[in-house]
């Protein structure tokens, strides 16, 4: 079917207003994205590992969500949907559940609970290739507890664990690639997306990852204003700006095949992402511009390494 | 009608978990519990029962995973021992609070360090306030008969809570004896059919689970947990009797041995049990008023019951299978000293630490402690009120 942004925008929300997530936060936005890939008449269950998204969208005794909806802790996203995606093919295996319900099993962790101490779950979930969609909605720091630094925070990146001072630049380590990680599980299909001006990307690869069958991985950019210190307005720019710079690429691994989603025409200097947002501050400072230099070089390595992966 | 086998303690509840069918089974390997995956993933693999099995890659997984199992709507049990549950600890509290009715086989094993594999209560005990319901065994026939009552009383809607059945390791996962089983329609009749109010998958009637909750709701949420708890203590009575009805074995919270004149009481859980109740024969051929109390359910904690059990004893032994380092006894020391005291009970106690990391408990150990008693009473010896039994001393230094 051709995209429709429109009718794509006009679909029920399954995400509803009301919670107390941010104004402009980009983890919402980019929920409510993946959400509407579902098709209507599909019923599913949301996981949610504890962050962010947990704590501001089921606060007792509202929820956000119209469809059934579980969190169980920080570090057991991954797990606790392997259990519901099994109980589903045990009954259904039995007759206790209506033939003709479908249900779709769709997680969410931000990139704490993804990288760092969730990432035992995720890897033995997607190992077991379970029937389900993990999302990670990477905001590059432990946004929840106060922006403490993930092992998705970019380096030189200013964090309350990482603050930048008279001897420290930031965060000195280089991120990790969690949707290179996760393809070389082989499972079916990994995908990195972020918001885009027709929300075309995000929906497509939503698509994919809810219907096809087994463990599928979504890796999410989601900008955080209040962690990256940007004009909350700005949340478009600054993930288009991530995807220009080739700092996000977009990429989808279909069955192993690598596949560029997008090629900047012109791919714009790492400064351009870099100088809107507060946390890389420092690196605009005169003395500090080896910094930007190997932040580029370490930008334009990882680009040459997934245009090597994509064959092109 | 019933069936003569012979049988370890984790085939029996293998057996017993064949018997039922659950929907799901998340487990990870560790001994000595690593044989009730193996058994039923044997079966599994032969067709002779068709419980969806999750190899996950952990015990903190195998508890988050039954956690989602059981609130997608499907019966759901693990397995595991030790480090195990050690690892699954915030998902057992999890579990508890969100009201999960499902079931884990423990086999009791030492908590590291020295890691070491075998048995002490080390590892149950300290899960003691995570809300679980807390049922224990002397025998693979206990193991087997706890294990069938699980989920009658987990899922009874008074209750709704999780249920926890231990059975030593080793000494009884291990120990090949003879068994009498059920007939599978007859237990599969005893469990019935698990049919939840309110589940994730329930078609067109969505719910959330796991909320964050503010300070004006957590304390009713524990209390409301607190009584699920004091309710389980009637339903728990029940299954016991309609299990004992239907099947003719079992206790409700304790087994007396020899109690109803003994002078001397010994307050034992587990295995050890039977090497107590072989002293206690032994001394009362001598004369020796001596019983045994055998605690069967931890949790309730049954303080009134055990009050009235100890009352017109002139002594009680409390045997802790493992250290709370407060110097003055385990676990059940601190409980059974709490009910002789709010019931009223003025006995004397000493409280004894033994069979730590597999440490045998012979029927020696069982005279020493009878013996102790007797002096402390008989002759106004006095003893300091904690003490370890079976340590290797100066007098006997030997590694055996
Ligand atoms: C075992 C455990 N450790 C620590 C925490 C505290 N904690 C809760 S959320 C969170 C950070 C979440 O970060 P992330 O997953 O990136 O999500 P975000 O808040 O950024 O959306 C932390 C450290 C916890 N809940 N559980
Ligand atoms: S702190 Fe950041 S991630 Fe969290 S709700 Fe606010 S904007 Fe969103
Ligand atoms: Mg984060």
């Amino acid at each position: 079917m051709p995209y429709n942004l429109k009718e794509v925008m006009n679909k029920k929300e399954r995400l509803t207003p009301g919670h107390r997530m941010c104004a402009g936060c980009g983890a919402t936005i980019g929920v409510r994205a993946v959400l509407r890939a579902l098709h209507e008449e599909d019923r599913a269950v949301i996981g949610n590992a504890t962050g962010c998204l947990e704590v501001s969208t089921y606060t007792y005794p509202y929820t956000s969500w119209e469809d059934s909806y579980i969190h169980n802790a920080f570090e057991n996203a991954g797990a606790t949907l392997s259990g519901v995606e099994t109980a589903y093919r045990a009954l259904k295996k039995r007759g206790r559940l209506p033939e003709n319900e479908n249900f779709k099993f769709i997680t969410f962790g931000g990139d704490g609970g993804t990288y760092d101490i969730g990432f035992q779950s995720l890897s033995g979930a997607m190992e077991r290739g379970h029937d389900m969609v993990y999302v990670c909605y990477d905001n590059g720091a432990y946004m929840n507890t106060g922006i403490q630094r993930s092992s998705a925070t970019p380096m030189y990146a200013d964090t309350t664990t990482t603050p930048v001072g008279s001897a420290s630049n930031g965060k000195m380590q280089k991120r990790k690639d969690l949707a290179s990680i996760i393809a070389e599980h082989n499972v079916p299909y990994v995908a990195q997306t972020t918001l885009t001006k027709d929300f075309k990307d995000i929906y497509k690869k939503s698509e994919k990852a809810i219907y096809t069958e087994g463990a599928c991985f979504l890796n999410l950019l989601a900008p955080c204003p209040r962690g990256w210190r940007y004009e909350t307005a700005d949340v478009m720019e600054i993930c288009r700006l991530a995807v220009d710079t080739c700092y996000w690429p977009l990429f989808e691994v279909d069955h192993g095949n690598w596949t560029l989603s997008y090629e900047p025409k012109r791919k714009l200097p790492i400064e351009d992402f870099l100088r809107p947002q507060g946390r890389f501050k420092h690196l605009f400072k005169p003395g500090n511009e080896d910094l930007l230099v190997q932040f580029q070089e370490e930008v334009d390595r990882r680009w040459e390494d997934l245009l090597y992966k994509c064959a092109k | 009608m019933s069936m003569k086998d012979r049988m370890s303690g984790n085939e029996a509840v293998a057996y017993a978990i064949k018997q039922i069918n659950p929907d799901v089974m998340p487990a990870f390997p560790i001994t000595p519990s690593t044989e009730i995956p193996q058994l039923v993933s044997t079966y599994i693999a032969n067709n002779e029962m068709d419980t969806e099995f999750i190899p996950v890659e952990s015990e903190h997984s195998s508890m988050s995973a039954t956690i989602g199992a059981e609130a997608a709507g499907a019966r759901s049990l693990t397995a595991t021992s030790s480090c195990g549950l050690a690892l699954m600890w915030e998902e057992l509290l999890l579990a508890a609070s969100d009201r999960m009715p499902c079931v884990l086989a423990l086999v009791n094993r030492t908590l590291s360090g020295p890691i070491n594999i075998n048995c002490d209560h080390t590892d149950s005990m300290g899960a003691r306030d995570t809300g679980w319901i807390q049922i224990y065994a002397e025998n693979n026939q206990e193991a087997y008969d706890n294990f069938i009552q699980a989920y009658p009383i987990a899922e009874d809607e008074r209750v709704h809570l999780p249920v926890m059945i231990c059975q030593d390791g080793f000494i009884t996962s291990h120990a090949v004896e003879n068994i009498i089983l059920n007939e599978d329609p007859d237990v599969k009749d005893f469990v019935g059919e698990y049919k939840p109010e309110e589940f994730l998958l329930n078609p067109g009637k969505p719910i959330a689970i796991g909320p964050y909750a503010i300070s004006p709701y957590v304390m009713e949420a524990r209390k409301a947990q607190e009584e699920a708890m004091e309710n389980a203590r009637e339903v728990i009575k029940e299954v016991a009797g309609k299990y004992r009805q239907k099947f003719g074995r079992g206790f409700d919270f304790f087994e007396e041995y020899r109690t109803g004149d003994a002078e001397f009481i010994m307050l034992i859980i587990g295995s050890a049990a039977g090497t107590a109740k072989q002293a206690v024969d032994d001394l009362r051929e001598k004369g020796i008023k001596a019983g045994v109390l055998k605690l069967r359910v931890f949790r309730p904690f049954p303080a009134e019951e055990i009050a009235a059990a100890l009352k017109n004893a002139k002594a009680a032994a409390i045997m802790d299978r493992c250290e709370s380092y407060n110097g003055h006894g385990g676990p059940l020391a601190s409980e059974v000293r709490a009910a002789l005291f709010e019931n009223n009970v003025r006995i004397k106690v000493l409280c004894y630490t033994y069979g730590l990391g597999g440490r045998d408990f012979t029927v020696e150990s069982a005279y020493n402690v009878f013996d102790e008693l007797s002096q402390m009473v008989n002759d106004g010896k006095e003893f300091k009120q904690h003490r370890y039994i079976g340590l290797r001393s100066s007098q006997s230094p030997e590694v055996r």
